[in-house]
């Protein structure tokens, strides 16, 4: 048929692609399984080992004690940032000239570089140079994140915070500015409080952002690296060695490629389940909302 | 050009939007979509012009089978409601674009937007741009753009609805001029049946993805084969009387009693519905024949030159339509005339049995 | 129930000031009594939701005040003047039920649900909406939200006002009908007092008591439909009221003549002290024309065009440069394209520079 010639030309379009992912994706995401099945002693040398690695893997406590830590900060994280998210995106104006002043204020922490904001919470927490550090020392409290693992939690979760909170802010804010003026018209013509415009107009309305917004939250946070990495390194002790923390120091530290690979894996289907069960969830509640549309 | 529709079927998810449609278009032809909302008109236009592949079925031109062929390879055009102009260019370059791309020269360009932008009444805006134009002018540009290119089939998908109800009337007044002026296919879609019966051509009438009836406009509205076409083409809707034959009359609950004339005691003792027009309601009465029924007044409507008159016989609600003011009260009990000579007899399955010529012999 | 007066109101959307074009809204005075129905009609652009928007209290007007009951409610909070208002497009709450939604706004005045519960159901009757009464709103039709939104405007027995803003643009025609009637009788019934904006003259006609014509920020004539029909005080009333509209054609006036081109036609009436250099023309509905066979009394024309809508035919046609639209309901006895063009002189009016002109009678 017709169709079908100009699709020929339309592959070898793609082919200059293909080959980069390929090369820069797929290839290495092949190594890893190849080595997640494998046992090596150093010298290049490879004996078949099955799914060793990943017994070991799921019985281990280490594992164990870094999923439920990556679980537990996620499941914070979450908690603290979407309604945050969506009590700023109400309080924004929609509006006149703070409207382009709040966006470029939102924007502007997530222009920062990942370990750039790891270093600034690192010294701003410092007690001895750090504003926010040398601030509670003065006040008498007692606080140390290289030392107190509560210290260093709530500190990689504040910086999440300010990190990350904007994005929701943002997503939710854009949710917003999409109902139009009558439903607020006709809410104040019926009586309603500020409670119920924001249960039964805005929430509602912002279902499908928030959707969005949750997702990508959990899934970021639960693959972070980079900010606690900079600040804890880790420490003190495992208090703060999040899942991508372990894996690198398996790998790159104790060069366990075997383990570290199977983790790898390991880590990747948990986020992928993760998130088509949130997924799922997110949009069955809102299929019923938006299927009885029509 | 002739374009033929078979067995089309679209389907959806779960829901089919459009079932076995089969229409023929003939060259130069208008050709109505005419149905309720959600009835199938847009999905039925996206797969005429190949923007959607339909699930099953064939849609051939001049004989071609051009199913599997994406719109741009076909000589297509489109209007739609909302008026989509491009906003940055000018009046004379949004109607330019199409021959811009199909690189025809600057010369030819001149020239064939300037016809088209006369018959559109369009020649002193050439050089504004969109957003200066009054909605009534920006349609007329989207559809100036559809008809420069001269193709094959041009679709309109409703393209007055978001008009203001006299802006309306000039145009449709001016579209069957503009239509018969090219050689194309026009296929329009409406909600409206008054629309339709002012453009004329042919209408097919849509319920439910399904193409009830398909024919001249005329001949669909005063000849529809079933209920559900009779009522689509009907504004103000038809008034309807269920009522079950027996030997010799026609009889609604023992409240109205309605003798059979013509060919109506050929027909076996059955369920049937009757259907006639609002004006063919009266407050006095026509003629010898007509069937006197009570009616309680439920509200009255007034336009100016003539009265509709909400009414309920016996559980049943009608609307008469009167020459003239009528300051009818409600709750007020009146006489109403019924003339058995404009009914429509539908059978239990909505199919057309007798029409109102038949009954007078006409 | 109120009564609402505005008192010298206009408005211009650039804030004060002495340019009278500034003005969206020209200065105005209205009175509309308690428990009217009226309708403002106009095209787009006449300022006709500008001024519902001053009432709501949605804007304040630049000059002038809005009274409830000779209270000035000008600067006051749409949320504080008692109103309710429906919108073009179903405003409903998504996640509540078709009871809750219809129950809000009595809730949110704390009523009991002793009070609430027997008039939702009266109104969800009389909106046809009983059987959805526990479904989510969301899954229901555009016209069933827009019955909602329609129901909740309603449900509260003593509102100062109650105000629509074109509610009927998204329904499908035959569904207006049950809507705009059960609108007629819901007002009849209750007493509210409703003010009505559209471009629709039907739906203006129908609804109200009284309809203000609106024309580029300024009334243009008040008036019943039978007034605004028979006797249009302008040439805009005319052409935008009736479908189609009034014929309006320039004549010369001498004495009780009227000469179209070269023709003379013998009105009703005498006109006298014309200013020099008027526009003068004549002006006469097309239900007021008659044709008659050709070599008749009046104007000879040929006919163009006859559109066939069902219950009537529009039949076009053309003396010289000059159109003239013709509504009849039969068009026996023509035979050929020529006729004799008949004016009814009881319902001819004459125009001097857009304005009626009343004649002496003879």
């Amino acid at each position: 048929m017709i169709a079908k010639q100009t699709n020929q030309k339309a592959w070898f379009m793609v082919l200059p692609v293909f080959l980069v992912v390929a090369f820069s994706a797929v290839i290495p995401l092949m190594t890893v399984v190849n080595y997640s099945v494998q046992d090596t002693f150093g010298n290049n040398v490879f004996t078949w080992v099955g799914m060793d690695w990943f017994k070991d893997l799921i019985h281990s406590e280490r594992f164990h004690a870094a999923f439920l830590k990556q679980l537990m900060f996620s499941g914070i994280i979450l908690l603290i940032e979407v309604p945050l998210g969506i009590v700023i995106a109400l309080a924004m104006p929609k509006k006149g000239w703070g409207v382009p002043v709040c966006l470029i204020g939102m924007a502007l922490p997530l222009l920062i570089p990942w370990n750039v904001v790891g270093t600034i919470w690192q010294i701003f927490g410092r007690v001895d140079i750090g504003l926010l550090g040398h601030t509670l020392a003065s006040l008498g409290i007692h606080y140390n994140y290289t030392q107190d693992p509560v210290a260093a939690w709530i500190t990689i979760i504040i910086m999440d915070v300010w990190h990350w909170t904007s994005l929701v802010v943002l997503l939710c804010y854009a949710g917003l500015c999409s109902i139009p003026d009558a439903y607020y018209q006709a809410a104040k013509i019926d009586g309603a409080s500020r409670l119920a415009v924001f249960r039964y107009i805005q929430l509602p309305k912002m279902q499908r952002v928030l959707l969005i917004a949750i997702l990508l939250r959990f899934m970021d946070s639960f693959m972070i690296y980079t900010e606690p990495f900079v600040i804890t390194g880790g420490g003190p002790g495992n208090s703060t060695t999040f899942m991508s923390i372990d894996l690198v120091k398996m790998a790159v530290g104790q060069f366990d490629l075997g383990p570290a690979a199977a983790m790898s894996l390991v880590y990747f289907l948990v986020i992928l389940l993760l998130c088509w069960v949130f997924y799922t969830v997110m949009s069955n509640v809102g299929e019923e909302s938006s299927n009885g549309g029509k | 050009m002739q374009l033929e529709l078979c067995d089309l079927c679209k389907k959806v998810g779960n829901e089919f939007h459009i079932s076995d449609v089969s229409l023929t278009f003939a060259a130069g032809s208008l050709n109505i979509l005419l149905g309720p909302t959600l009835s199938g008109k847009t999905s039925l236009m996206r797969l005429m012009a190949g923007l959607d592949q339909p699930t099953s079925g064939t849609v051939h031109v001049d004989g071609r089978d051009v199913t599997g062929v994406p719109v741009q390879k076909r000589n297509v055009a489109m209007v739609y409601q909302q008026f989509i102009n491009y906003p940055n260019l000018t009046v004379f370059e949004n109607i330019a674009s199409p021959l811009r791309i199909a690189r025809v020269g600057p010369a030819e360009i001149k020239d064939r937007v300037a016809k088209v932008a006369a018959l559109l009444k369009l020649e002193k805006l050439l050089g504004r741009s969109p957003q200066e134009l009054s909605g009534g002018q920006q349609q007329r540009t989207a559809l100036a753009r559809a008809l420069v290119k001269e193709a094959e089939l041009v679709l309109l998908d409703e393209p007055l609805a978001n008009l203001d109800y006299k802006l309306r009337e000039e145009l449709r007044e001016e579209l069957p001029k503009i239509f018969s002026a090219t050689g194309s296919i026009f296929v329009y879609a409406t909600t409206e049946p008054s629309e339709a019966l002012l453009l004329g051509g042919n209408t097919a009438s849509l319920h439910k993805g399904k193409v009830t009836q398909f024919g001249k406009t005329i001949e669909v509205f005063s000849r529809p084969q079933n209920l559900i076409t009779a009522q689509t083409l009907s504004d103000p809707p038809l008034n309807l009387l269920p009522v079950t034959k027996l030997n010799n009359t026609m009889l609604y609950k023992s409240h109205v009693e309605i003798p059979v004339l013509g060919p109506l005691p050929k027909l076996p003792d059955a369920d049937y519905t009757i259907a006639f027009r609002p004006h063919h309601l009266y407050l006095q009465r026509p003629s010898e024949a007509a069937i006197a029924v009570n009616a309680k007044v439920v509200v009255t409507e007034i336009t100016g030159s003539e009265s509709y008159v909400h009414v309920d016989v016996a559980g049943v609600r009608w609307v008469l339509l009167a020459r003239g003011i009528h300051n009818i009260d409600i709750h007020e009990t009146i006489e109403i005339f019924m003339d058995p000579r404009s009914f429509y007899v539908f059978d239990r399955n909505n199919a057309l049995v007798v029409t109102p010529e038949a009954i007078t012999g006409l | 129930m109120a009564k609402v007066t505005l008192k010298e109101i206009a408005h211009s959307y650039t804030g004060y000031s002495e340019n009278p074009d500034d003005y969206a809204l020209k200065k105005l005075d209205l009175t509309w009594r308690d428990g009217g129905a009226y309708a403002l009609l106009g095209p787009s652009g006449c300022g006709k939701t500008t001024l519902l928007n001053i009432i709501s209290g949605l804007l304040i007007p630049t000059k002038g005040q809005v009274l409830f009951n000779d209270q000035d409610v000008t600067r006051l909070p749409t949320e504080q003047r008692n109103i309710a208002q429906i919108f073009q497009f179903p405003v409903i709450y998504d996640t509540m039920t078709v009871f809750q939604n219809l129950a809000f706004p009595l809730k949110n005045r704390g009523r009991t649900k002793e009070e609430i519960e027997p008039r939702v159901i009266e109104l969800a009757k009389m909106l046809n909406l009983e059987k959805d009464l526990y479904t989510k709103a969301q899954h229901l039709t555009a016209d069933a939200k827009q019955k909602i939104s329609l129901g909740r405007g309603l449900i509260r027995t003593s509102v100062n006002a109650i105000l629509f803003d074109e509610p009927l643009t998204v329904i499908d025609p035959q569904l207006k009908w049950q809507l705009r009637s059960q609108l007629k009788f819901l007002h009849k019934k209750f007493g509210f007092t409703m003010i009505y904006v559209t471009h629709d003259q039907t739906e203006a006609l129908t609804f109200a008591d009284e309809v203000i014509v609106m024309y580029e920020g300024a009334i243009v004539q008040i008036g019943t439909p039978e007034a605004l029909f028979e006797r249009p005080e302008h040439t805009f009333v005319g052409y935008f009221i009736g479908s189609p509209g009034m014929n309006i054609v320039p004549c010369r006036l001498q004495g009780n003549q009227a000469m179209i081109d070269d023709h003379a036609l013998v009105l009703g009436k005498t006109y006298r002290d014309i200013p020099t250099g008027a526009k003068i023309e004549i002006g006469i509905r097309p239900e007021y024309l008659r044709l008659a066979p050709p070599g008749g009394k009046g104007l000879p024309v040929n006919i163009q065009k006859v559109d066939d809508i069902g219950r009537y035919k529009i039949v076009r046609v053309g003396l010289n440069n000059r159109k003239f639209n013709v509504v009849m309901t039969e068009l026996s006895g023509m035979t050929g394209d020529n006729a004799s063009l008949v004016f009814n002189m009881n319902h001819t009016n004459i125009y001097v520079n857009d304005h009626l002109f009343v004649g002496d009678q003879q």
